[in-house]
């Protein structure tokens, strides 16, 4: 059963149409994640799941129920805000229990609710403080219990984690994972932080331009984006995209790199595209899957893999690994390496490309060959 | 919020110290000079209060006061004759007090849920009706007397007090109604969209979400209505006459149009009792005024 549908859905704002032709189902107990950069229509998205924005066609189902025109009181849902939106007069208890009071829920069930919450979030020794007596985090929480509360259909978070710093991000990001893994109800998060996409969602939804891109796995997303776009903004740091050509040769296709020395990338045989002899192609490589020649870790792994030289014209060690700006043929590239594995800055060195793993793209229309 | 230690710049406290000690002296002496200045009137007003009238007439109004007496406050209370009506100002003392409180406790609470409404519920033309609204903020006095003269005429109100809080009332909501919505602007819309979805209604984010955070500006709107009403001269003089002026409009019988003797002594009692409440208010709710015009809503 899917929990939430949205179908053939546009909004427009006078003549600017901020979201074109939107379709995504959530099964039950899914975890979605929206994500995309800044006005892209993540957030009207969700607004218009919670019932805050009319839609301008299309619909929006809960539960297989059409709630285009219901009010955001009768879509059973709970929503969680990037301000947090503690009602500031109020004690964490009063925020908590407010929608249970609109809801005439008797006042044993109330205090019931939010002791069992309470407990589960860890806020108890909050409850009897103002919001603005809350550090960062702690709000951040009792945001999160005053939507438990109400055990809702769907939950919606909008950019929960944005107003934390770092380390209290990394931290509620796997608490928000292993609540939601309890809890088990079907949640839509909207974030412009494509780690927080990765590691929180069973299905990433990427949207750019009101316009949505690809909807599918983590897993998939990474490694089989729809077009350059989802390509550039899943994975940091960014896939590296060359020019090249395809060219047809006896052994299979394979790819040249414009501005080389002319030599065929061959390509695997489950990546044989179906194109053209000299077609032009944008070939996609994330910076982790070139290694240093001497390593070899594609071949390691059984993988196809081909040999390009490359000249390094800078290092960035971040200590975990060592992010290296150099050219291939010519080209700006990216490479991540482990840190005793790096060349020196100024060298040029054979790496390894996996061939298994890489992309290509259309260079008119960006999508994925 | 972390908390921070602030130290004002202060420009005294630099330099050596015969500077130093100048500046300072400049200053002080400076601030007590108008200090002084502005208060003269009323010290003289407030001397002259407790003067027999004989020496106020043999000596002049700027006097070092002997035999004083509480007795010519009693009379402009109670017996005083002011335009033929000698109660004194208690009758037009109580007459503005019956104007002022209604119209203030109505014109803030139209202004308070005018503003909550005009800052967070979007609704067609909007803006036009704010607008239109705070267009009675600029709109001058004078212009609106031959309506109000009119519509009071109509509905039967002339020469009442009820009719003085209606048009008080109207007259302030534009400027309830204007300080109210921009305070409100401050408060974070994600609040009305949680409560929205909490389950609350128009009036129920009125009264537990708005309403708690409202006390700043409502003291505003308070100070500010009850200050301008009380001391609103020309509706009074304009729509009542005898027994029913305000008393600020009943006072103007002391310039003199009367005959035979001036009671300095008993007219500047009078006067004082005009002008006590507005000036309490402000002294007691001034610094909360300043406060609630600078103060955003929430952080």
């Amino acid at each position: 059963m899917s929990s939430l549908a949205i179908r053939n859905l546009r909004k427009s704002y006078g003549s600017v149409e901020v979201l074109k032709d939107i379709n995504l189902e959530a099964e039950s107990g899914e975890f979605v994640a929206l994500v995309g950069p800044s006005g892209c229509g993540k957030s009207t998205l969700l607004s218009i799941i919670a019932g805050l924005e009319s839609v301008s066609s299309g619909e929006v189902a809960i539960e297989d129920k059409v709630v285009n025109n219901e009010a955001p009181k009768d879509r059973d849902i709970a929503m969680v805000f990037q301000s947090y939106a503690l009602y500031p007069t109020m004690t964490v208890r009063q925020n908590m229990t407010f929608g249970m009071e609109c809801r005439n829920i008797d006042k044993g069930t109330q205090a019931a609710t939010v002791a069992r919450v309470a407990a589960l979030l860890q806020i108890e020794p909050l409850l009897d403080r103002k919001p603005g007596q809350l550090s960062g985090g702690q709000r951040q929480r009792v945001a999160m219990g005053r939507a438990l509360v109400r055990d809702p259909k769907l939950f919606l978070f909008d950019e929960p984690l944005s107003n934390l710093d770092a380390k209290l991000r990394v931290e509620m990001r796997s608490e928000i994972k292993k609540l939601h893994q309890n809890v088990g109800r079907t949640t839509v998060y909207v974030t412009h932080d494509q780690v927080e996409a990765m590691t929180l969602a069973t299905r990433i939804a990427v949207m750019h331009q009101g316009v949505l891109q690809q909807f599918a796995t983590p897993k998939e997303i990474y490694e089989q984006p729809a077009n350059i776009f989802v390509a550039g903004f899943m994975g940091s740091p960014n896939m590296n995209f060359f020019a090249a050509k395809y060219v047809n040769s006896a052994e299979g296709g394979g790819i040249v790199l414009d501005g080389g020395d002319g030599s065929l990338l061959p390509l695997p045989g489950q990546r044989q595209p179906n194109l053209r002899d000299g077609q032009q192609v944008i070939f996609g490589v994330r910076p982790e899957h070139f290694s240093p020649a001497h390593v070899a870790r594609a071949t390691r792994k059984g993988n196809p893999s081909v040999i390009v030289p490359v000249s390094i014209d800078m290092d960035e060690p971040t200590g975990s690994e060592t992010i290296l700006m150099c050219s291939i043929a010519g080209q700006e590239a990216t490479i991540v390496c482990e840190p005793d594995e790096a060349p020196t800055t100024g060298t040029a060195i054979d790496f390894e490309i996996d061939m298994s793993k890489v992309s290509l793209f259309d260079p008119t229309s960006e999508a994925r060959l | 919020m972390a908390d921070t230690t602030h130290q004002a710049f202060d420009p005294l406290a630099t330099g050596s110290r015969a500077r130093q000690f100048r500046a300072k002296f400049t200053v002080y002496a400076l601030l007590v000079f108008f200090a002084l200045l502005y208060l003269s009137p009323l010290v003289i007003i407030f001397m002259n209060s407790f003067r027999p009238l004989e020496h106020i007439v043999r000596e002049g109004f700027i006097s070092s006061p002997r035999a004083l007496s509480p007795q010519y406050w009693i009379e402009a209370w109670s017996t005083f004759c002011i335009g033929g009506n000698c109660e004194g100002v208690s009758r037009y003392f109580s007459n503005t007090l019956m104007m002022t409180v209604p119209a203030t406790i109505l014109s803030t609470a139209f202004g308070v849920v005018n503003g909550y409404a005009l800052s967070k519920w979007r609704f067609k033309y909007d803006t036009w009706v704010f607008g239109l609204i705070t267009l009675g903020v600029f709109l001058p006095a004078q212009m609106t007397l031959l309506p109000w003269a009119f519509v009071l005429g109509k509905i039967g109100l002339s020469n009442t007090i009820a009719g003085l809080v209606l048009v008080h009332t109207v007259q302030g909501i534009s400027f309830t109604t204007l300080f109210c919505r921009n305070y409100f602007v401050a408060v974070p819309d994600d609040l009305i969209k949680a409560a929205r979805i909490d389950g609350a209604g128009f009036w129920r984010i009125f009264r537990r979400i708005m309403l708690p955070l409202s006390p700043p500006i409502l003291i505003v709107c308070v100070i500010w209505q009850f200050t301008g009403i009380w001391n609103e001269f020309l509706f009074g003089t304009v729509f009542t006459s005898g027994a029913n002026q305000p008393i600020t409009s009943a006072i103007v019988a002391f310039s003199g149009s009367g005959t035979g003797e001036r009671h300095y002594n008993v007219e500047a009692a009078s006067v004082i009792f005009a002008a006590l409440p507005p000036l309490l208010v402000y002294v007691l709710g001034g610094k909360y005024f300043v406060r609630g015009l600078t103060s955003g809503a929430v952080k």
